[in-house]
Parts: structure tokens; sequence; C-alpha cells
């Protein structure tokens, strides 16, 4: 039994509140000349506080209908949050299922022109140019990126202050502007050219922050309790932190790298001085242009013909779920690990 | 061996025989203790001795001119108010003191007549000597029970030749080998408070400290848990010199050879009276001791 569960009254009162709400929306819409989406759901929001406040101010009062209006006012914070995620994850997957086949995966574009009709060309050089962006970025920056954070949380040394700061602004910098700042230091100064290794260090400008304040968080939250069992069984600093703090907060690194990874990954303007543009595979991350599934996109739109937009909500649609399927990999693997 | 043998049927005849102890017996409680208590224990080096330790915490003076003896194989309670500098003092006794930012301190900590806080010493080396047993149970949650017990070796780079003889020796001697000794692969947050506990003493034992402290070890466990860290206690005491914080004065009469009454009376804390915990029970010295122990504040 659940005593506390609404009785069969209740959820009357509030199915015909809602269907009140519905209702007054459908006909002040209809009766004035209030149109679209937004006039719906703000007369709907307004209605439901109204109708709403009307039968709990009977019961509770003033109390009750503050209650209530604040209770409102976060469900229409979740409501926009999950509506704007619900409408981009719908317009990627409706508008891109439509060009997503057997050679969209496997080809490259080389032989293919943004004139060819879906069917022909595909993305698989950018997909294996993504991964190895992703890679190099992971490599660089979560070492990094941890390190730093256990410099911050753990050693609190004399440079901790200045380097939070810098952490903070490098979380601020413009997108593109890491991409200059590795084009003006590399290109112009060192025979490397444009390649995945490049675009990488791109891309570790962005990433690192993220990655950095991510990991700090998770280590604040290790008790001290644990990091004052290790030391006081005799242990050096060292040890404490890598046989006790870090495996406390393993699962919220692997978030951290995962936050990372989710920062980066459909970032174009980064890779436009860094990658070059290519149109078919290259596997040598640190010579010769490469491709990447974000450039695609922006190539591809910029294309204008109904194929290449094609090709471009395709493509956005196969990040997202590489996207995806690295986040649910990450998961499992840091729940296992955590098992054994 | 036999803590387990006698806990488990005992339990809650012990159980509510401790709990009808009302403080005007405590000092009875103390008496039986020190008859129980063979005199002169093996000598496991000269002991532990505090001789004008200060703290001070920033600018506050937390802990003014404190000197403890604590010899070897005894079990000596720290008693006192909140706030009077008892876990203060204790963590000064293995440098845990120190990690706290801003603190400072004044005086000597000898172990075996060495000053632990002598300039150039290895700290790593000294807490290795001086185990440590926190308020709140802390197993490793990222281990199991079995590399919990043994996590100190590696921590502190110990090698030991046989691995499985010092798990079981340090679960036995925390009173815990019978309850875990078929799950010594299934993590520690699964164990219950008081479990998790002992299972903190039988870390701490594993790399064979001559001292334990003890901050509050019971006061976040159930009395049934309490009792058996005491039994712990108990047996431990006959191998290692104890330290132990606690606000329950029965538990001070129950484990204890020595007390050491602690009060700040606003300004830092200090020291109040020594002795051997049957006289701090029936004949304080102080009067500030008597009030408190007969429950008159704090």
């Amino acid at each position: 039994m659940r005593p506390w569960a609404p009785s069969v009254k209740d959820r009357a009162m509030t199915t015909l509140s809602v269907a009140l709400s519905i209702l007054t929306s459908v006909i002040i819409v209809a009766i004035t000349p209030m149109k679209g989406k937004l006039a719906y759901f703000t007369i709907f929001f307004i209605a439901w506080f109204v109708i709403d406040s009307i039968m709990i101010i009977r019961k509770s009062g003033s109390k009750g209908v503050r209650d209530a209006l604040a209770a409102k006012i976060t469900f229409i914070g979740g409501f926009v949050v999950i509506l704007a995620v619900a409408s981009i994850l719908w317009s990627a997957i409706s508008r891109g299922f439509k060009g997503i086949n057997f050679a969209f995966l496997t080809q490259t574009m080389r032989e293919a022109s943004i004139f060819d009709a879906i069917g022909k060309g595909g993305i698989a050089h950018a997909i294996v140019g993504t991964l190895m962006l992703i890679t190099i970025a992971i490599i660089i920056s979560v070492p990094m990126g941890i390190l730093t954070a256990l410099y911050l949380t753990e050693i609190k040394g004399r440079a901790a202050g200045i380097i939070q700061f810098l952490v903070q602004a490098m979380a601020g910098v413009p997108s593109v502007v890491a991409g200059l700042f590795i084009y003006a230091a590399v290109v112009l100064y060192t025979p490397l050219r444009s390649s995945a290794f490049l675009g990488g260090l791109a891309l570790t400008i962005l990433m690192v922050p993220t990655v950095t304040r991510t990991a700090q968080e998770v280590l604040n939250l290790v008790p001290r309790d644990l990091r004052e069992a290790g030391l006081a069984m005799g242990a050096t600093q060292w040890k404490t932190v890598a046989l006790v703090v870090v495996p406390a907060a393993r699962s919220g690194l692997i978030t951290a790298t995962i936050l990372g990874v989710a920062r980066i990954a459909g970032e174009t303007a980064p890779l436009l001085f860094t990658i070059g543009a290519f149109d078919s595979y290259n596997f040598n991350p640190v010579k010769g242009d490469n491709s990447a599934i974000p450039a695609i996109v922006w190539k591809g739109l910029l294309g204008g013909t109904p194929e290449s937009i094609q090709r471009a909500w395709s493509a956005i649609l196969v990040l997202l779920v590489i996207v995806l399927v690295m986040f649910v990999l990450a998961r499992t693997l840091g729940s296992k690990a955590m098992k054994k | 061996m036999n803590v387990q043998s006698n806990s488990n049927d005992e339990n809650g005849t012990v159980m509510s025989e401790s709990q009808n102890t009302t403080p005007s017996s405590l000092s009875d409680v103390a008496a039986n203790r020190a008859e129980k208590k063979v005199a002169g224990t093996a000598p496991l080096g000269t002991g532990l001795e505090a001789r004008g330790v200060h703290a001070w915490f920033d600018k506050h003076h937390a802990l003014e001119d404190v000197s403890l003896d604590f010899s070897a194989g005894t079990v000596t309670a720290l008693i006192g108010p909140s706030g009077c500098g008892k876990s203060t003092f204790i963590r000064t006794l293995n440098r845990m003191h120190e990690f706290i930012p801003n603190t400072s301190m004044a005086g000597q900590v000898l172990l075996d007549g060495k000053d632990i806080y002598e300039p150039g010493i290895d700290v790593t080396k000294i807490r290795l000597q001086i185990g440590m047993v926190f308020q709140k149970p802390n197993p490793f949650p990222s281990m199991t029970i079995g590399e919990n017990v043994l996590s100190g070796l590696k921590l502190a780079q110990l090698k030991v030749s046989n691995h499985e003889d010092l798990l079981e020796e340090c679960l036995t001697r925390a009173g815990l080998w019978t309850e875990v000794k078929d799950r010594l692969g299934a993590h520690a947050g699964g164990l219950s408070g008081g479990q998790q506990q002992r299972l903190c003493i039988a870390r701490a034992l594993a790399v064979k400290p001559k001292v334990l402290l003890m901050d509050e070890p019971c006061s976040a466990l159930d009395p049934g848990s309490t009792l058996r860290i005491e039994e712990t206690i108990s047996q431990l005491s006959k191998s290692m010199t104890i330290v132990i914080v606690t606000h329950n004065m029965q538990q001070a009469a129950r484990v204890s050879d020595y007390t050491a009454f602690f009060l700040s009376d606003g300004g830092p804390g200090q020291m109040i009276e020594m002795g051997p915990t049957n006289e701090i029970f029936s004949r304080p010295r102080d009067q500030r001791t008597e009030n408190y122990v007969t429950g008159r504040f704090g």
C-alpha cells in the first residue's frame, strides 16, 4: 500500500486541469490573432497554472499556489531543455536517415561529386579521420587534463592559483582561435603541414580544460578520509594518489574523458586550418591532409545541391551515433573495470 | 582467535549488560578491567611520549602544552568534551596534523625515545609504526575486502612473503576473519558499518605498527559493533600500544588502562589530569575531572 499515492480523485483533477488547459489554449489561439506553436505552449502553461491554482487554493491556500508555481517553472525549464535536445535529435535522425546506406558508410568522396545521387560516394574517409582526431586528442589531453587536475587537487602547489585561472581562461577560448593558434605556432614555424595530428593538437586545446575541470570536480569528491587513511599507513603522497584517490574517482574520470570527447567531436572551426581537405582515406596521422565528419558537414552544406545537403545531414547522424557508441563503450568499460 | 567465538553468542547479553551500566558504576567497570589485565605485559619498545605539545590552526591555539606518556602495551583513553583538542592531539602523534593547511605545532613526540618531528626523519616510516583508525569507517571503495587489508603493503611498498597468512592474521586480530573469510573478493562497501571499521583496523594492523591511534572509532557505530571493536582493542592491547579518543566514558572505563582528561575553558585545550583509569573514574584529583566523569557537564 502507498497511502501517499494520489487518489483516483486527485488524478482525475490533474487530468481535468491539463485537459482544461489544452482546451483553453486551443480556444484562445482559435479566436485571437496569436498563432503558432509558441502561442500554444505559452497559453497552455499560463492556463495550466491558473486552473491548477484555482484547484489548489481551496486545499492548501496561497502557500500551495506558490509551491505549484515553483514546480511548474522548474517543469518548464526541464521541458524546454528536453524539447531542444529532442528536436535536434529528431531533425538529425529524420533528415539524415534517408541518406544512410551501405555506400555512404563504406565509400569515400574520391570518385563522387556533390552532384552525384545518394548511393554513390560516402564519408568513410571522414569517419576514419574523425576517429583519428578523437584518438589523438584523447591521447594528449586525458593525461594532461588529469595530471593538471591532480596538481590542483592533490598537490595544491604555489602555481595552483594561476593554473586554475589559466584553465578557466582556456575553457573560454573560441574554437576557431584554437585552430588559428596551431596554424600560427606550428604550420608557420615548423615543417609540419596540415594533418590529423595538427587537428588533434587544435582539439586538445579545447579538450584539456573540459577534462581538467571535470576531473578536478570528481577528485574533490573523493573523501579526505581516504587520503588520510592511505597516508596514515606510511604511504607517500604519490602512492596514495595512485592507489587510492584515482581508483576511487575512476568512473568520474571516465566521465571527464567522455565530456571532453563530446566537447570536441563536433568541432569544425579548429580543423579548418589544421587538417586540410581530402576526399579519400589517409591513414597517416602525421602527414598529408585528412578529413573529418564535421568538415564534411560544413562542406556538404556549402555545396548547396540537394544531394550535398542530404549528405551533410546524414554525416551529422553518423557523428551522433559515433559519439553515442563511444559514451556507451566508455561507460560499460568503466563499470566493468570497477567490478573487477 | 576467541574474539569471534565469544562475541557471537554473548552479543545480546553483554550488550544489554553494558547498556545498563550507569555512570556511577564507571569506576567499578574500570577496576574490573584493571584486575583482568595481567600486569607487566611484554615490552614493545618504550612506547610513545608526548612532551609539551602545542598545536595551532592558523592563529587559533588549539592545544596547549600537553605532556603524556603512553607506555608500551597499554591502552590509554583520551576523554573530554567536544572541542577540547583530543582529536588534534592524537593527530599530532603520527604527524597527521600537518595535512591540514596552515597548521603548526610545537613540542616533541618521542617514539622509543626518538623525536618523530626531528628534521630529516622519514615521516612515512613514522606513520608505518604509528597506525591510525579514523572516526568514520573508510575502507578503500575501489578495493575488495582482501585488497583493503593488504593495501598497506602496496601503499607503503613493503615486501611480505606470505600474503594469505598475513591476511588471515590481521583479520583474525581485528575479529573479522570468520565473518568475511568466504568473501574476501567482495567489495568492502557491502560490509556493515561495524565490519567496515574492523576492516579498517585489520588494514592498519597489516603494516605491523607498534602503536595504534584510534580517533573515536566507535562514534559512528551501533552498540553491538562497538562491543566487538572493544573486544578487538582488548585483544590488541596485549601486543601493542593503543591510544583511543572517545566521547563515551563507559567505553573509556571498559577498554583503557589509563585515562587522560582534556578540557578547554574557551582557550586552548589542555590536559587536565591523567592516571590509571579506575582512579580517574573513582577518585579524580581535579574537581573539573570529577564534574565531567560524574556527568555534571560535557
